[in-house]
């Protein structure tokens, strides 16, 4: 028995930690992401309604895993009499081939097979990171099988009707099914590929969670925890990985200044008004050596360069300290990698940080010409301020205009309201 | 796993002259690679939509028409087929035929009726 503790809190804690692990053994031994899933489910279920009067069990995570491995075979007995009632209706092609796809009999009466093997989360996060799924249906399906997060929950984080994201969820599932996606670790020839992809999902889970737009900030904190969980996760199944450990460490380097990023009415403080007491110390110090680890192996990824930028920017006492010669060399390494206007426009702020407001302009200009962000606001903003920095106020006026007409996010539009009408009255 | 590969290309973008012997030479090099493998199924290649005719019945009415139905960009020049591992193995495959430097590869699994004991697949992802 373990300390007398609330069993409802063990069994949603353990949820939280364990589903994906029980999901992805039991997907690879029942071939079958539903059965998996539910049988999981009933589990835990099971676990809230005994635990309570017959106590904790010794290894909670073995009983779930045992207790949704016994619910899988009921279902598939279950599906086999159906089968056989089926039968006389002349059905019998499409469910025997059910059937016999996951014979319990055969696969998972011995205790062996559903010994987790370490492999089993990580064979599924590459399978629900598959290229061939859409990115959204990458997202829903990782936190849904991996995270533990509700279809409701995953909903509200994006907005989306919980119909809509029901349905992603089964079309990807039946994808991964019918163009037969295989269930595990990409070959080495693939792997930096596939596992770059990975890190992307992680990553736009992550900032889903920690962009200022909309929705519920409950769920989105959620969401945000729930990428760094995995993003440890994946450290710890491929530890010689340096932009998995490059990921984890700037997720936690930005994750450190979350409290401190928004005000009293929830809205929007820029990192040079953040106080700087507010920002989580160990979280700074656990991402840095994650990131010295990283950068020890001497393979230099984007997400290791970010996670640098990131840690110059907590390194920094006051925003003065702010070393921004080295931030601006930086980004210039990560245009080599990802040559987009949008990294070009960091690397434009960086360098007028370091150098002053002209050279920035130079770059900013330089982006204006080509064109193609012409339709992204912190492009005519930053334009803007670099403007008002030099006293060209009238010009700085029209940019200010400009980005307002692009933002509909209401904190931005009050902080550039009060730009524009502090260049236009100077 | 069985899978089409359906090798759609511009057609005006179609190498020619010494162009067009080196794609003809690697598309043999191609399906001799396949064959090799023992999972080549089929494989031909089209002539040009100029060719086409499409038929609609309607009402029942059979209507007859010159050329394909919609003026796309890419058109349907050849096609695969191949008994693949699995949809890695199929866009491996994929990747390497001549015709995915220029124009792209549409992969598409085969339905098959009574998959359980039909198919040589591997029981991979999510059989069911």
């Amino acid at each position: 028995m373990l300390p007398p503790t609330d069993p409802h809190a063990v069994v949603d804690q353990l949820f939280r930690e364990e589903s994906g692990r029980v999901v992805a053994t039991l997907i690879r031994v029942l071939g079958d992401f539903d059965l998996a899933e539910e049988a999981v489910q009933e589990a835990f279920l099971t676990a809230l309604e005994t635990w309570p009067s017959r106590g904790i069990p010794d290894n909670p995570g073995a009983w779930i895993m045992t207790t949704a491995r016994n619910r899988a075979i009921d279902r598939l007995r279950r599906r086999k009499r159906l089968a056989e009632k089926a039968e006389l209706l002349g059905r019998e092609a499409a469910i025997e081939a059910e059937v016999a796809a996951v014979d319990p009999e055969a696969s998972i009466d011995a205790e062996s097979d559903v010994s987790p093997i370490a492999d089993d989360r990580l064979r599924l996060i590459f399978t629900c990171c598959h290229p061939a799924l859409a990115i959204d249906a990458r997202v829903a399906l990782t936190l849904r099988t991996l995270g533990g997060l509700s279809t409701p929950e995953i909903a509200r984080a994006f907005l989306v009707p919980e119909v809509t994201l029901a349905q992603r969820l089964v079309r990807a599932k039946r994808k991964i099914r019918d163009a037969g996606i295989p269930y595990r670790v990409p070959p080495d020839h693939d792997l930096p590929e596939r596992l770059d992809g990975v890190l992307r999902v992680l990553y736009l889970v992550f900032n889903e969670g920690y962009g200022a737009s909309s929705g519920d900030r409950l769920i989105r904190r959620e969401l945000s925890t729930e990428a760094i969980r995995l993003g440890r996760v994946l450290v710890d199944l491929m530890p010689d990985e340096p932009e998995a450990l490059g990921l984890l460490a700037l997720m936690l380097l930005h994750d450190a200044r979350r409290e401190a990023r928004t005000g009293g009415d929830g809205e929007l403080v820029l990192l040079e008004d953040q106080d700087r007491g507010r920002w989580n110390r160990p979280r700074i110090d656990e991402g840095r050596e994650l990131l010295e680890r990283a950068l020890r192996m001497r393979r230099v990824g984007p997400m290791q360069l970010q996670a640098a930028i990131a840690a110059l920017h907590d390194d920094a006492e006051t925003p003065a300290d702010t070393d921004w010669q080295e931030i601006a060399g930086l980004y210039a390494a990560l245009r080599r990698i990802e040559p987009t206007p949008i990294v070009e426009l960091n690397r434009a702020v960086a360098v007028a940080m370091a150098l002053g407001p002209e050279a920035g302009l130079r770059l900013v200009d330089a982006l204006v010409a080509g064109g193609e962000l012409d339709t992204y606001p912190y492009l005519h903003a930053a334009r803007a301020d670099l403007l008002r920095r030099l006293g060209r106020s009238s010009e700085a006026a029209a940019a200010y205009t400009r980005a307002l007409e692009l933002t509909a996010n209401e904190a931005e539009r009050t902080f550039l309201d009060g730009r524009l009408a502090e260049v236009a009255s100077g | 796993m069985r899978y089409l590969l359906l090798i759609y290309t511009q057609e005006q973008l179609e190498p020619t002259g010494d162009a067009a012997g080196a794609e003809f030479a690697a598309y043999g090099a191609f399906t001799n690679e396949v064959r090799d493998r023992g999972i080549y199924q089929a494989g031909e290649a089209l002539r040009p939509t100029t060719t086409a005719t499409t038929v609609r019945v309607r009402d029942g009415q059979t209507v007859t028409t010159d050329g394909p139905f919609a003026e796309t960009k890419e058109a349907l020049g050849g096609f695969y087929m191949v008994d693949a591992t699995d949809l890695d193995d199929a866009i491996q495959l994929a990747a390497k035929i001549p015709g995915a430097k220029h124009g792209s590869i549409e992969i598409r699994p085969i339905f098959e009726y009574g998959a359980a004991e039909g198919s040589s697949s591997e029981a991979v992802g999510a059989a069911g």
